[in-house]
């Protein structure tokens, strides 16, 4: 038997996906998570999927499966616009790494979803074409910047999801939306056709309903790419086998930085009884500390606008797409064409950058940020020299209102507390359900692992999901 | 770090290739100065006999062979951009007459 959620033994893919199709065009209207669908071609790669199987020739376990994928990552022929009026109306003239191996894998890609801008944001709110709702609350946001990915997820509008990770963009929308979503290893993941937001902190990730059904995704993405010069030559670990594996006892480290007033009492009761759960199972539980914890939201956004005023560079009027109606000289088509086509949150990030890295601010800001980088860094590697995995709340809040903090990009960019030291150190990451809020919001709990121990991290959160019914609970939309 | 951080709102936008309207420049000065002086707290640590980390990945001095193979058609790499003529982008004079 599959442990997956998805098996198209039972469905036929055509089957599969017709019914998504309806169900998206239920409940599109108050969801909004999707900025482009193509029925007809998701039909197409469906019958195919089924032409495969019937001639007893499936080409995996993903073969027909439906996946979302998150509007930064490249499918050739189809928009990809990063949420960015910048990039309204561009076509992808190749494929990503991953969708070339999804593809490989006879995987069904359905449709563009939202994100905050460029993946600048921790609610979909700076997407510059539409707000993306919470599907357990339709008042609240989906957390971001994947909130389209978690939100398509729970609102049964996609079997699995592609997100991307540089502060906690896939593991606090999953929180936001009670789904799982995990961040992978620095380099586990080619970034190869990911529209680079913080080429140091960027990977792209699997989003699924269940532990399992991230495990096979990540199974199908992970892997070397030479175009990648940062993608890991390492051999991929079987993770589908690791969450067969009997069960074994492991210590988990409480950071208890993370552990602080800051905190709403509901989610840290969770994540308490989470930690409960495991002692139960045999697990060694044990306080640890990071304490570098404090610096890491300073440290992520010096280094990360940085970065990000390089990349978003390209976007400047020449080769992609948009380009102001006033510009009159070679100056004018760079800085009108990106005053014109960049969303505030992005403007906001890519002059904080380009101050950070100026003559004069460079070794102050960029230097000493990259310097206490090191501190954090060597921090998780020191707790984990007692420690199997580290287990934290995902999110300080459940998922906030519409509007609530798009007046304060500080207080927008705390939310992102306990998920951007793992994207600094490079480390695994995974969010999964662990309750909900007495309003019926989910709430999640982050595992947190050693570099390229995916397969241990997976089993730890397989162990805790099927001890409980969260993976069980749907929106009611 | 720099005592007071001072901020030339227009030299950074410059930088930033970014053309704000004067009510931009007036919320952004206010916005990113309360975020530089968020960042003080850096100030705290003595970084002075620690290492940058530029990357988190253990990966040094990447190669790979020069080899030819297929690459994307000239028409396909200008597919996207807003002016273009004989497979090639347009852009306004940059030399007078």
């Amino acid at each position: 038997m599959s442990l997956n959620t998805f098996d198209r033994t039972a469905t036929s893919a055509v089957d599969a996906m017709r019914s998504i199709i309806e169900r998206c065009d239920a409940v599109e209207p108050k969801i909004g998570a999707f900025l482009h669908r193509d029925a007809a071609d998701a039909l197409a790669q469906a019958r195919a999927s089924d032409e495969r199987r019937a001639a007893g020739r499936p080409l995996g376990p993903l073969d027909g499966v439906v996946i979302g994928v998150k509007d930064l990552i490249c499918v050739k022929g189809q928009p990809l616009t990063c949420a960015s009026r910048i990039l309204e109306g561009y076509i992808s003239p190749y494929d990503a790494h991953v969708i070339e191996k999804l593809k490989a894998a006879g995987a069904i890609l359905w449709g563009r979803l939202n994100m905050d801008e460029f993946a600048m944001g921790s609610s979909c709110e700076t997407s510059a074409y539409q707000k993306t709702h919470n599907p357990w609350d339709l008042e609240r946001t989906p957390g971001g910047s994947s909130g389209g990915s978690a939100a398509a997820l729970a609102a049964g509008e996609c079997e699995i999801a592609l997100g991307s990770d540089t502060g906690g963009s896939i593991r606090q929308p999953a929180a936001c939306c009670g789904i799982v979503g995990l961040k992978p290893t620095y380099g586990l993941v080619s970034r190869y056709g990911l529209a680079a937001f913080a080429s140091s902190l960027d990977q792209i990730g699997p989003m699924g309903r269940t532990v399992a059904d991230c495990a096979a995704l990540l199974q199908a993405i992970a892997g070397h790419d030479g175009r990648d010069s940062t993608s890991l030559d390492v051999a991929v670990p079987d993770y589908m086998a690791a969450l067969a594996q009997p069960e074994r006892p492991v210590t988990i480290g409480l950071p208890k930085e993370y552990y602080t007033d800051g905190v709403d009492p509901e989610i840290r009761a969770a994540v308490d009884a989470a930690a409960k759960f495991y002692q139960s199972r045999g697990c060694t539980i044990k306080e640890v500390t990071l304490p570098h914890t404090d610096y890491a939201i300073p440290v992520y956004y010096i280094i990360a606008p940085a970065e990000a005023s390089s990349n978003l560079s390209r976007y400047d009027g020449v080769r992609y797409t948009r380009r102001s109606k006033d510009a009159k000289d070679t100056f004018d088509v760079y800085a009108k064409s990106r005053g014109e086509g960049f969303g505030p949150e992005v403007k906001r990030r890519v002059l904080l950058g380009s101050y950070a890295l100026s003559s004069g601010y460079y070794d102050a800001y960029y230097v000493r940020a990259q310097k206490v980088r090191t501190l954090i860094r060597n921090d998780f590697l020191k707790a984990f020299e007692d420690v199997d995995v580290l287990l934290t709340p995902t999110t300080p809040n459940p998922a906030f209102r519409l509007g609530e903090k798009t007046d304060d990009p500080l207080a927008m960019y705390l939310e992102d507390i306990f998920t951007i030291s793992v994207n600094l150190a490079g480390l695994p990451g995974i969010s999964l359900p662990c309750g909900f809020t007495k309003n019926g919001l989910p709430i999640g709990m982050q595992l947190i692992g050693k570099p390229l121990d995916e397969a241990n991290l997976l089993k730890t959160a397989y162990t805790y999901e099927q001890a409980h019914e969260f993976r069980n609970a749907r929106a009611k939309v | 770090m720099p005592e007071k951080p001072t901020i030339d709102i227009d030299h950074v936008a410059d930088l930033a290739r970014i053309h704000l309207s004067d009510e931009e420049k007036r919320i952004y000065l206010s916005q990113l100065g309360k975020v530089l002086e968020y960042f003080e707290r850096l100030d705290e640590l003595d970084v002075s006999n620690v290492e940058p980390t530029a990357h988190a990945a253990p990966v040094y001095n990447v190669w790979r062979e020069d080899v030819p193979g297929p690459t994307m058609s000239p028409s396909a790499a200008v597919m996207n951009a807003p002016a273009k003529r004989e497979g090639q982008v347009v852009m306004p004079r940059v030399v007078s007459e």
